[in-house]
């Protein structure tokens, strides 16, 4: 159960308040028909699994429904930061 | 019956969003989201001691209010309209008289007012504020219920995550939450007593639960 | 009954408090502050349980958490019975019911014994995997047989009688433990202003100070104790639970605690207490004061009752009042074990002889036992023991230096209790639950916790600190790095002291040599519970299994409930020994929660019953309650499924409630849809990026379908949106999905088109939808409003905002039935009254209630799809046959475009949406059913396709199916099959999904 700081909100909450969206920072192609299919694949369905660093799209489901980033290490489950959609993560995988 | 309510299609495409006064007159009694739990019946034959007491404040005007919180003027009409300004720091809440403001997001506002009023204040909203802004009637979708009493932080415990020491959850702080298995919105209204809106399709869970979750507390009911 | 253990005085007990108990239905007698384990030994009960594998007789070993016998079954009734509990955790009350769980007929007469005695090399490690799983059909007849035999305790038949609780909690500091670095630790941090947990899982605070003669500044240690306990508890944002415990140490410090509430004080808890609490704390800082567990040596024959750790025996006198045996021999390595000596030989029983591993052991305790008188003898061990039921003597052999073998003769000496010391082992397990690799310390001969991402803090035992100031002082510095890491100021504690006693070295010893090889020396148990020997886990490293993980896999070592707390350390040390490699080298091994067993009802709390899961209503459900609806789970809503009358089965009542729609007028409560309401001056805009139709000119007034696909162009909702204003829309999604397309908006508007004037807010519960549906539906609604309902006023898609029953509503005219249909939607405090008006309008024209069956049935018949029925994410608008709704001049890339327009979703061949009609007009397809092209091809056949929706339809007088086919679209009149699993065939030809009305006429009057 992680401990999950909002930025919106601006404090703490469990876990069990909010829902993970997948690897952050996947935008989607700003001309979808200029892309090859291998393109389009790639946008949708392949993503990252790295040991370590990671940045993911949470949302405050139960609290403030905004979406938000988290620089989370998928080893140690430590949330380095949370950030908001639109900005960059100031940790990053070495 | 009247028509009074009904509008000309040029009336509908005059305008950008539907209004509608949603509450028939006097004559028809709505009936809250607890309307089968008959809480007025247990208020009177129901135990007069307990740790923790409930009482329903039903068909309110339940109105939410999206806008920018960086745009001075559509915050300046919106206290033109409340008589108070919005609270824009978050989890924070604040009153005018029947009217209460929580913020539920920073670019959302869950406002309580008397039912009979919710149309006037849309009304005003609608006709003081310009720009982009979103206001929404849910006053058929939820219901208000105060819980208090001394055991009251014991019993909120046992139904959300949220830390409610007094130090960290002072009165007047809101927020959107999960609640047992559903979910709530809290609100601290005194030292022991808060207020959670709660939506209608789970009311009745929220029912049972809390009369399970105080068997250790005792419950009353009140009107 | 006599408590023949008992000393007259002494001990926490209160000999006033009398309480009876019975143990297999033997009637015994104990006092207030016993535990079961105190009270058994007291009254002189040796057999305990009967083994796992073997079936050998056992005893009480231990005194706490790591008791691997002494689990038995509780409970007066069928109803209160509980399985699994460890005497020496379970506090006595009067009127106790106790069993053993094992052995048949009984834990003293046991014929399953002889199958142990005879045959115990029969049963070498990997016994079950060798022999019972194949064949693997008879591993169910296998598995009753074993559990019988092993005896696992067992669950009630009948309902517990009692609740249970789940409570959160947060803290400062919670601190693990509340022996003396716990409440050291606990004080400092309460004094310093923190909001504090104390938890320990025993019935009072104190920890090992309970259990001995030490002295703190001179005085008994419980007075400090006492006085330390006093204090917490006068402030207010201190929490003390004794009878809890830390079960379980997870992600972000959040910590699990069992509470007992309850359980000490009678079969059923007092009426409105609960049972047991589950506490779920987030503490910004734990300190783990969990201390240690005596590790017991290993040597033969050490598990026959009357063996146990010298700590444990210490704490049955000092803190119980009981000398569980008459005559005791210690078998040690340590200065430690000489305590049991002493105060065996104080409460004035025979001391037969301490046995040191240590040729020349040097330390005060060994002075005290011989100050004593006491037999020391050195440089030997107790390498076998006699007796079966009970301990009756011991082999004492001198050993070489380095342990490993017997080096002299054999001298037998009579007792009836050994006492047994290795060391200690740091109790580490909740350090680990987080993933946090324990580290082997050579100095205490045990794992410490390792590195850690938590904010966890340790102190005491947990660190291999075993002297009592230490352990204080380390409790003191622990609470202040917790006080100074939340931003409190310290404030002033001044520590107790305690004598120092000079200890002498330890030797390092696990496994005692016998003057037979491991192999084929009597029995030495590792593993208790799971019956491991050493000889086990030397074979299983001769058989290859290198990794400690392996290792235990195959023996089952530390598998039992008590997670191998005696016994890891021990066998982590025979397979180093066997493998050549040090302890550290054959790996480590990890504790996962729960530290102790925990039981279903604390895991459930409250979310039983009819609280399991959210049960969901709409404003209408006790009148769907009143008239005998059957409802159907729809998510988490309660939806009417159908409304039976006197004397119908379900099928009539779908038939009466068809008919009904289609000759006059019937209605459905439709207010569990998804509704959303869109406003902001690029709802219009937003609207065509997310669906796959075209928005852009919908009128306000006007009303549209909508599929709304992901981005690999498959459907996954779908619903009418209504234009309420040109800046606002009210959007519908299918009743499982309103949270989910909800999120799905908000993730597009908040990540993607931030740009996008347009805000999304749930209206799901706001509105009551009443659908009347059917010719008369117009009739009827004109019962209750004056507006002019004519179609040209009022015309198929649009909607109208007009009073219905003296109600203001928003009316939509659009259909699912694909009858003329008024959409009513009233705010739902109103639905009641309005859905009654329509029932006394509706008289006349026999108004028929119907619910998501009967609409399941006219929608196909209609050939409407279910999104989520019909599709399953790998279906798009064009496999559907529904290209009419997908628009490809809309400027903006849609979501779902690029998906369906990838090579595989235009290729020839894909399944595609038919209707299906069987040449049996009586013979409904079940849903689910495969196609075929040729029943009589040899399985495995070629399947083509499935069915997804299938009904009877009355008013067709034939049954209706849409399925998906190859290629289908292009195989109208073509004939498939469906064989189903009895054997028999359906014959189906493929046709239009429009089944009636395939011009829409009778929607559009």
């Amino acid at each position: 159960m992680f401990h999950i700081y909002c930025p919106h909100c601006a404090e703490y909450r469990e876990e069990e308040e909010f829902h993970a969206a997948g690897q952050a920072h996947i935008a989607r192609p700003l001309d979808p028909e200029a892309c090859s299919d291998k393109e389009w694949g790639e946008y949708m369905f392949f993503r990252k699994n790295p040991r370590g660093i990671h940045h993911e799209l949470w949302v405050h489901a139960a609290g403030c429904r905004k979406f938000f980033n988290m620089t989370r290490d998928t080893q140690s489950y430590e949330i380095k930061e949370v950030y908001k959609i639109g900005e960059k993560p100031s940790v990053v995988a070495e | 019956m009247s028509d009074l309510n009904v509008m000309t299609a040029a009336e509908m495409a005059a305008t950008k969003a539907a209004v509608m006064d949603q509450v028939p007159g006097p004559e028809i009694q709505g009936q809250s989201p607890l309307h089968h739990a008959d809480l007025d019946s247990l208020a009177k034959v129901g135990p007069k001691q307990g740790g923790v007491h409930l009482r329903e404040h039903k068909l309110l005007g339940h109105l939410t209010l999206r806008l920018n919180p960086e745009n001075d003027d559509q915050l300046a009409a919106a206290e033109r309209v409340l008589g108070v300004a919005l609270p824009l720091q978050p989890l924070t809440s604040v009153e005018n008289g029947s009217y209460s403001v929580r913020w539920m997001s920073p670019d959302e506002w869950l406002i309580l007012v008397p039912g009979l009023e919710a149309f006037d204040v849309e009304s005003k909203f609608r006709d003081e504020m310009g720009g982009h802004y979103s206001l929404v009637n849910s006053s058929g979708g939820s219901t208000v219920l105060e819980l208090s009493g001394p055991d009251v932080v014991e019993l909120l415990k046992r139904c959300t995550p949220i830390d409610l020491h007094p130090k960290l959850f002072p009165v007047g702080k809101v927020v959107s939450t999960v609640f047992a298995k559903s979910s709530a919105i809290i609100r601290r209204t005194g030292e022991q007593r808060f207020e959670l809106v709660i939506r209608r399709s789970f009311s009745d869970y929220i029912w049972l639960w809390l009369q399970e979750t105080s068997r250790e507390f005792g419950l009353v009911v009140k009107v | 009954m006599t408590q023949q253990n008992r000393l007259q005085s002494g001990g926490r007990i209160d000999r006033s408090k009398s309480l009876t108990f019975t143990y297999n239905g033997k009637q015994y007698k104990g006092f207030q502050g016993d535990t079961l384990a105190s009270a058994m030994l007291a009254n002189g009960v040796n057999v305990v349980s009967r083994s796992f594998k073997y079936s050998r007789p056992r005893g009480i070993v231990a005194a706490g958490a790591e008791e691997p016998n002494a689990i038995l079954q509780l409970g007066a009734t069928e109803a209160t019975q509980v399985p699994n509990v460890r005497a020496t955790q379970q506090e006595l009350f009067n009127g106790l019911v106790s069993q053993s769980t094992n052995g048949w007929p009984n834990v003293d007469t046991d014929v399953m014994s002889v199958l142990g005695k005879v045959g115990g090399k029969m049963m070498p490690p990997g016994f079950y995997y060798k022999t019972f799983m194949f064949p693997e059909s008879l591993w169910n007849t296998y598995e009753s047989l074993i559990r019988k035999a092993a005896g696992m305790g067992r669950s009630p038949l009948e309902n517990d009688p009692d609740f249970y609780d789940h409570i959160n909690q947060h803290c400062d500091v919670l601190i693990v433990g509340a022996g003396p670095a716990g409440l050291a630790a606990a004080l400092t941090a309460a004094r310093s202003g923190a909001r504090v947990i104390l938890a320990d899982e025993q019935s009072e605070f104190g920890g090992s100070l309970l259990s001995t003669t030490e002295k703190l500044d001179g005085k008994p240690a419980s007075e400090w104790v006492s006085a330390v306990t006093e204090e917490l508890r006068s402030y207010d944002d201190v929490m003390l639970l004794p009878r809890s415990t830390v079960n379980g140490y997870h992600d972000h410090n959040f910590v699990t605690i069992h509470e007992r509430c309850t359980d000490h004080l009678s079969d059923i808890a007092p009426v409105n207490q609960a049972r047991q609490r589950l506490h779920k704390v987030r503490a910004k800082w734990v300190v783990l004061a969990t201390g240690a567990h005596e590790r017991p040596l290993v040597y033969s024959n050490n598990d026959v009752p009357g063996c146990m750790v010298s700590g444990a025996v210490s704490t049955y006198i000092n803190r119980y009042g009981v000398v569980p045996g008459n005559e005791l021999v210690v078998t040690t390595t340590n200065d430690y074990g000489y305590q049991s000596a002493l105060d065996w030989h104080d409460a004035g029983r025979k001391v037969v002889a301490v046995v040191d591993t240590r040729a020349n052991p040097a330390g005060e305790r060994v002075d005290a036992a011989r100050q004593r008188g006491i037999n020391v003898i050195t440089g030997s061990a107790v390498i076998d023991v006699q007796g079966s039921k009970r301990v009756s003597g011991v082999s004492v052999a001198p050993i070489s230096a380095d342990g490993n073998k017997v080096s002299g003769s054999v001298t037998k000496l009579s007792t009836d209790t050994v006492a047994t010391s290795g060391g200690w082992s740091p109790v580490i397990h909740l350090s680990s639950h987080t993933g946090s690799r324990p580290i082997w310390n050579d100095e205490i001969v045990g794992f410490v916790p390792g590195p850690t991402v938590q904010k966890q803090l340790t102190a005491g035992g947990i660190n291999g600190s075993y002297n009592t100031n230490s352990v204080l002082s380390e409790g003191l510095e622990a609470g202040l790095k917790a006080v100074a890491e939340v931003g409190l100021n310290a404030a002033e504690v001044i520590l107790p002291i305690a004598e120092d006693v000079k200890e002498g070295a330890a030797m390092t010893l696990f496994h005692i040599p016998h003057v037979k090889p491991t192999s084929q020396a009597p029995k030495q148990f590792v593993d208790y519970q799971t019956d491991v020997t050493a000889a086990g886990i030397e074979l299983a490293c001769r058989e290859g299994f290198e990794s400690i993980e392996h290792v235990k896999r195959y023996t089952a070592m530390g598998f039992g409930t008590d997670q191998g707390k005696l016994g890891n350390i021990n066998g982590m040390a025979v397979a180093a020994k066997a493998l050549n490699k040090t302890i550290p080298q054959t790996g480590t091994t990890i504790f996962r929660p729960n530290y102790t067993p925990i039981t279903f009802g604390a895991i459930a709390g409250r979310n039983c019953g009819a609280l399991f899961d959210p049960k969901r209503y709409s404003a209408m459900q006790m009148w769907h309650v009143e008239r005998g609806a059957k409802f159907e789970d729809v998510g988490q809503w309660k939806r009417p499924w159908y409304f039976p009358q006197a004397g119908e089965n379900m099928q009539q009542s779908l038939d009466r409630e068809c008919l009904a729609v289609r000759d006059s007028v019937g209605i459905l409560d439709a207010s569990t849809l998804g509704k959303i309401d869109i406003q902001g001056k690029d709802a219009r805009e937003f609207l065509g990026r997310i669906y796959s139709n075209a928005w852009a000119k919908l009128a306000v007034g006007k009303c549209r379908y909508g599929l709304m696909c992901g981005e690999d162009g498959m459907v996954f909702d779908d619903g009418v949106s209504a234009c309420l204003g040109d800046n606002h829309f009210l959007m519908t999604t299918t009743t499982g999905g309103a949270a989910r397309v909800l999120e799905w908006l908000e993730l597009y508007h908040q990540t993607e088109w931030p740009e996008l004037e347009v805000y999304f807010n749930t209206v799901t519960d706001h509105w009551s939808t009443l659908t009347i549906s059917g010719p008369n539906s117009r009739k009827l609604l004109a019962e209750l409003t004056d507006y002019d309902l004519s179609n040209d006023n009022f015309s198929f898609m649009d909607w109208k905002q007009i009073k219905v029953a003296g109600v203001p509503a928003r009316v939509f005219r659009i259909s699912f039935t694909g009858e003329l249909t008024f959409e009513i939607n009233v705010q739902a405090n109103y639905g009641t009254h309005v859905w009654e008006k329509l029932f006394e309008a509706g008289a006349k024209y026999n108004l028929t209630p119907y619910g998501t069956e009967t609409m399941h049935i006219l929608r196909a018949e209609k050939g409407f799809i279910i999104a989520g029925q019909d599709t399953d994410g790998s279906v798009h608008p064009f496999d559907l046959g529904m290209g009419w709704c997908v628009s490809n001049k809309k400027p903006f890339s849609y979501v779902g475009k690029r998906g369906m327009n990838r090579q595989d979703c235009v290729r020839d061949n894909r399944k595609q949406m038919v209707g299906l009609k069987t040449k049996d007009p009586k013979m409904v397809i079940p849903e689910g059913a495969q196609a075929v092209l040729d029943p009589n091809e040899p399985i495995p056949m070629k399947m083509v396709g499935h069915v997804t929706s299938s009904y009877w339809s009355a008013n067709l007088g034939h049954s209706i199916a849409m399925g998906f086919i190859k290629g289908g679209l292009d195989k109208m009149g073509e004939t498939v099959y469906y064989p189903l699993v009895d054997g028999t065939v359906i014959e189906a030809e493929i046709c239009s999904p429009i089944f009636l009305d395939p011009k829409g006429e009778r929607q559009n009057v």
